[in-house]
């Protein structure tokens, strides 16, 4: 790895400071994909702004009908809150199947939401359940953040710093691992919040996206069986040697019943334990 | 620069390059060899210490970030010169849950964070944690066997 | 637990080996630091086929802490030689195979994404891999070629200009002519058209290795991961580098894992070992994982059709098979023997099998060299035959257990001889496929067939009954093969003066769990404590020679020179016992670590007479030297044919394709067992791997641009602990004739017998849609389609 600078701010606002100082600078959440990404050549950043150790960034709170999640909250921290557990189960599901132990054991949600990962898990999370995305500068609703692979709505300096996630009526999200990396071959997230459906996919596209059909149906009737009719167009989605198209289109629907009964599971349950 | 760290229960100072990653200063700056790398793409988990008490992946994690915290690598399980091994160590032994040995310091440093979570895992259990550990040699069959026994060890140690 | 005892044969004492790995204190090449050791790391061809223009490496040079750049062309005109094969075949037309030159670092062309093109030494690894980057390549980018089939056709890109048509050889085997007519008295013809996927080993130590030069006494010594340090001395000594045999010393210490992939001189090892030479200071390499893909050699990846022809009762007549197998884009240590010599002759499987002809072309393509990975051959012959055989059954509507049954070589017809080359001298494959069957529960399957059906699974159970060819090799039929060097074993039992025993064996040990096994040999047949013995490998300038681990043969052939050199060892005891008892040498009898006089009470204690040996006071030096030190060399006689039968249960969900593996039950046939845990432990990671290649494992390339698409672990598929249910693995034994100990081998049979026991459970479980194969992996997105490219069939019926 090429050398850089080393920066540990305390605060988010230095945090801040230092980004807008550095010209070419990253910041260091879990370094999932960063580390990985430097060791291979593909990133040399100048300075790297660890936010370790801003503590109130691992924050998870209830606030207001809405569970608030701080950037540096680690996939495990969520798996196990009692508060995420009680909320909103899906989420602590989610987190508790993100990569392996040691993954989750580093890996933050704010990192992989900023990454934008096209297989990473929790942006289909975030979109489903509508979460609002908390930065240094701004709120931005989920249906704006996510632009394309590996972009986001995020300005050069803005660091997200929390998820406000609304509690919905139900939620649960299904996941088809690739084989080999683990990743999500697709990953489809169901949630009806006050009503109202959104579902969102993850790893099938070079995005995460809406799946806008599958919605309108489970409007109509929240129950596996209603997306019996729904198929996934599987043009614009990804072909790989893992997957082809015609395959993950089929993935998204089998995900996507597969989520909803999941969810009415988890609605049937109350609480249930993550990790 | 300079950082402070607990290793293997001792206070260590050490001086790295931010680019270090902590596998690099285990192996390198401090001759722990015991700690291995069998990828470059943060699957294979043959470097796995622990982290103030955690497993994590040492070639993805910056020694920098080990600064004021605390590493137990494969080392520090057993006291050095002592025949007395941990009981996870000497349910591996028992149990021919290793042959090649290469990864076997994670496979430990995986099994011991298991236990201290769950005390009582189930083989389910067992084989879902290690999905972040590689091995070629067991078909993991013995790794498995071994576990469970180190756990059962580990509550009779209690 | 009191280890000052005799351990002998068949019981389990933990391993010897254990206590360094578990501590961590494993020494590994990549855990060696010499002094003033510098730091290797090679430019890799990112291109599958181009040809070589100007390097430039001036930058490079001037960068900070290069110590030295260096090019084919460097190595060329220093007189560094070829990388040498060590197995030349002969084609059908009588004329050798095309051998062309394998230089350690490409010259004029690179061949294969990851070919090597320069090396670059430096003060730290980080300063080489930055240089590496620097260097500026000319490359005149050429059409590649990847796949076999395409390798053969008319205006294939040719990958050697002097080989237009990529064909290394045409190779054949057996009776066309018998296999011809029994196909015309055939009652039914069974065909079938297959894939063998491409594999990567993948141990998971990378390989690495370490050169260093002592001006001072001219030695050069290679630090390096490999299953057979003597042979690398020889090869690369000899061919590559010209050192004489005494001035090289190889060494491999602990090494994490080979399975074939460390089986073999690689360029990189002659090029530490020169480089160290040159700049007079060691130099080290260490394979990254990535790096490794391109540049570890790669596994099976052929392309066959084959007939098999039945009577109207099931009975064979004739097996015709035609396969193409891919060599990469040049020939590894082993390559070209693996497809021909491994391969056809195990084509008989554990049938009677009156005709087999069987041809082989081996092809040259612009991928990585494809030499042994664990089974090596056998576990491709084994999935011809017992695919077909399954698709014969489906075919004629015959139980698939009845028709192996009735095809089956019972066990009062050994020894039998197959019509392709081998004679198996012992076997039980019907008592195996019966014990197999019990533990398997196949009589509760259809039970467990309904319950995934009322659960909307399909549910299968495949059977593959094998035998291989091991023990490699008995050097007079191997060099009639075209193996160029003898493949016997030798053993040194080095007793000391307090009767404590160092064995010194030209195996290697590499997970196999030898430190315990042979001093279990040395504890039976000399009766010393398990605890005094100790097993030394690894180093050519400590054991005598030998020619390494593989093809299961360290115990057939290296257990047996251990044994052979014991009986040494105990007939010398012999002698002196005679000296000092006042007896004559017949009436000596040596048992359970004492030397007696027949039919008397007197005796000596083995430590008695150890001691006599090194202090001859009381010895018959007229007619005896002192001391105690025996070896001996072994030759097989034969292979040895281990064998077995395999039961698979697979469950599948059709919405997505996924194929999990239920349950696995193997019973196998391994000979006399040594030590009942370490081959437990052998036979269940030999069949996780086998399990690999027929559910997760694919090396795939790019077929235009001949990138290697399955180049990281992100990628590959690596068997995880979840993929898997307990195996369970039982023996059923009969006993080698031909070897000391009636040993057999069993470090492969997991992997030989478990692909086709996968897919036939897989084709079992589609069976309803019709379906008789299923290329490996069976992949959920293959299966899939597969599901739903069937329905859509039979729904248009």
């Amino acid at each position: 790895m090429k050398s850089f600078a080393y920066l540990k701010p305390e605060t988010t606002v230095a945090a801040a400071d230092l980004l807008s100082e550095h010209d070419d600078a990253k910041i260091l959440a879990g370094g999932m994909t960063l580390l990985p990404t430097m060791k291979q050549g593909l990133a040399a950043p100048a300075a790297i702004i660890d936010l370790s150790a801003v503590a109130a960034l691992r924050e998870i709170a209830f606030e207001e009908g809405a569970l608030v999640v701080g950037a540096m909250a680690r996939h495990y921290d969520v798996a196990v809150s009692v508060l995420v557990q009680t909320h909103i189960p899906g989420l602590a599901l989610l987190a508790g199947q993100i990569g392996d132990p040691q993954v989750r054991h580093r890996g933050t949600i704010g990192g992989s939401v900023a990454n934008n990962d096209p297989a990473a898990d929790y942006p289909a999370a975030i979109l489903a359940l509508d979460a609002t995305v908390v930065t240094t500068r701004r709120t931005v609703a989920a249906d704006a953040f996510f632009v394309d692979m590996f972009e986001t709505a995020l300005e050069p300096g803005e660091i997200v710093t929390a998820f406000r996630i609304p509690v919905p009526d139900m939620a649960a999200y299904a996941k088809f691992r690739s084989p080999a990396s683990r990743y999500a071959l697709v990953g489809v997230f169901v949630a009806r919040t006050a009503g109202k459906v959104r579902v969102a996919v993850t790893g099938a596209a070079s995005s995460v996206f809406r799946a806008l059909d599958v919605e309108a149906a489970l409007q109509e009737r929240f129950d596996p069986d209603a997306l019996n009719r729904v198929s996934m167009d599987p043009s614009g989605l990804n072909s790989d040697i893992h997957s082809d198209r015609d395959y993950r289109a089929n993935l998204v629907m089998v995900m996507a019943r597969r989520a909803v009964a999941a969810a009415l599971r988890n609605a049937g349950q109350g609480a249930t334990k993550g990790q | 620069m300079e950082i402070n760290l607990t290793l293997n229960t001792r206070p260590i100072s050490v001086s790295v390059d931010p680019a270090t990653l902590l596998v690099e200063l285990l192996r390198e700056q401090l001759s722990l060899t015991g700690t291995h790398v069998g990828c470059d793409t943060s699957q294979c988990g043959a470097c796995l210490v622990h982290f103030n008490g955690e497993s994590v992946k040492s070639c993805t994690m910056l020694a920098v970030s080990a600064d004021g915290g605390s590493v137990m690598t494969v080392e520090g399980l057993s006291v050095a010169g002592r025949a007395s091994l941990h009981p996870m160590q000497q349910a591996f032994h028992e149990n021919h849950g290793l042959q090649c040995g290469f990864c076997t310091p994670g496979m430990l440093m995986s099994a011991v964070d298991l236990v201290g979570r769950d005390p009582d895992p189930t083989e389910t259990k067992v084989r879902d944690w290690l999905e972040g550990n590689l091995c070629r040699c067991t078909g993991y069959h013995n790794i498995v066997k071994s576990v469970i026994a180190g756990a059962a060890a580990m509550r009779d140690a209690k | 637990m009191n280890m000052s005892k005799v351990v002998g044969i068949g019981a389990s004492p933990k391993r010897k080996e254990d206590l360094r790995f578990v501590t961590g204190r494993g020494n590994y090449v990549a855990d060696m630091r010499r002094p003033g050791m510098l730091y290797g790391a090679f430019l890799r061809s990112p291109h599958a086929h181009a040809r070589l223009g100007a390097i430039d490496a001036t930058a490079a040079r001037a960068m900070p802490g290069v110590a030295a750049i260096y090019t084919g062309e460097d190595l060329k005109a220093d007189n560094v030689g070829g990388l040498p094969v060590g197995w030349g075949i002969h084609g059908k037309d009588g004329n050798p195979m095309k051998e062309p030159p394998h230089p350690p670092i490409a010259h004029g062309k690179v061949r294969h994404v990851g070919d090597a093109v320069a090396f670059v030494v430096a003060e730290s690894v980080e300063q080489a891999r930055s240089a590496v980057e620097a260097i500026e390549v000319q490359y005149e980018v050429l059409p590649a070629v990847v796949g076999v089939v395409e390798a053969l056709q008319a205006g294939a890109p040719a990958v050697h200009d002097e080989i237009p048509d990529n064909l290394c050889c045409d190779w054949e085997l057996g009776d066309a002519a018998a296999v011809e007519a029994a196909f015309t008295d055939a009652a039914h013809i069974a065909s079938i058209e297959l894939v063998n996927n491409r594999l990567i080993g993948n141990p998971m130590e990378p390989r690495a290795a370490i050169g260093e030069y002592d001006f001072a006494t001219g030695q050069h010594t290679l630090w390096t991961t490999s299953q057979f340090p003597h042979v690398v001395r020889f090869l690369m000594g000899e061919f590559v580098l010209h050192i004489p045999q005494h001035k090289l010393r190889v060494v491999a210490p602990d090494v994490g894992g080979g399975f074939g992939v460390k089986q073999f001189h690689y360029a990189e090892e002659a090029v530490v070992t020169w480089a160290a030479a040159k700049l007079g200071l060691p130099v080290k390499w260490v394979c990254e994982r990535s790096e490794g893909f391109i540049s570890d050699a790669h596994g099976r990846d052929h392309f066959t059709e084959a007939d098999l022809a039945l009577d109207e009762s099931g009975k064979f007549l004739g097996l015709r098979v035609r396969t193409l197998a891919n060599m990469g884009g040049y020939l590894s240590t082993f390559g070209p023997n693996i497809p021909t010599n491994l391969y056809a002759p195990l084509l008989s499987g554990v049938y009677r099998m009156p005709a087999i002809h069987c041809s082989v072309k081996v092809v040259f393509t612009n991928t990585v060299p494809v030499d042994a990975y664990r089974g090596a051959g056998r576990p491709e012959a084994t999935f011809v035959l017992e695919r077909l055989v399954d698709v014969a059954a489906i075919e004629m509507g015959i139980d698939k257990r009845a028709i192996r049954r009735l095809n089956m070589i019972p066990t009062e017809a050994y020894p039998y001889q197959t019509p392709v080359i081998v004679e198996y001298d012992s076997g039980d494959p019907m008592g195996c496929l019966d014990r197999a069957e019990k533990l398997a529960d196949v009589e509760g399957f259809e039970q467990r067939r309904l319950e995934s059906a009322r659960r909307g699974k399909y549910r299968g159970l495949g059977l593959s009954t094998y035998v291989e060819a091991c023990g490699l090799a008995p050097s007079r039929l191997a060099g009639s093969l075209g193996a160029r060097g003898g493949l016997y074993e030798s053993a040194t039992v080095r007793v000391h003066p307090t009767g404590a025993v160092t064995v010194l064996i030209g195996t290697h040990n590499h997970g196999q769990g030898h430190e315990t096994t042979f001093a279990q040999i040395v504890s039976d047949r000399l009766g010393v404590p398990f605890e005094d013995i100790d097993i030394v490998c690894g180093d050519t300038a400590k054991v005598q020679f030998g020619m390494g681990t593989y093809g299961s043969r360290s115990l057939v052939v290296g257990g047996a020179a251990l044994s052979k050199a014991a009986d040494k060892v105990i007939l010398k005891g012999r002698k002196i016992a005679a000296h000092q008892l006042e007896a004559d040498l017949g009436d000596i009898i040596f048992d359970a670590g004492e030397f007696s006089v027949a039919g008397t009470d007197r005796k000596k204690k083995f430590t008695e007479i150890a001691g006599a040996a090194y202090v001859p006071f009381d010895y018959p030096l007229e007619t005896l030297e002192p001391g105690l030190e025996e070896q001996s060399f072994y030759d097989p006689v034969n292979f040895t044919y281990p064998g077995g039968a395999h039961f698979a249960e697979v469950e599948i969900d059709p919405d997505t394709g996924t194929v999990t593996l239920e349950r696995y039950t193997a019973v196998d046939d391994v000979g006399t067992i040594i030590n009942p845990m370490i081959v437990e432990g052998q036979l269940q990671g030999g069949i996780a791997q086998g399990v690999g290649q027929a559910l997760f494992e694919h090396g795939v390339y790019d077929e235009s641009s001949g990138q290697l698409l399955s180049g990281s672990f992100m990628d590959y598929c690596m068997p995880r602990a979840d993929n898997f249910p307990s195996i369970i693995v039982a023996p059923h034994s009969t006993t080698c004739t031909h070897t000391p100990m009636g040993v057999k081998g069993c470090g492969e049979c997991g992997t030989i017998g478990s692909p086709a026991a996968v897919i036939n459970a897989v084709v079992d479980a589609l069976q309803p849609l019709g379906i008789t194969h299923v290329d490996m992996p069976a992949t959920p997105n293959r299966i899939w389609n597969i599901i739903r490219n069937s329905r859509a069939a039979l729904a248009a019926e």
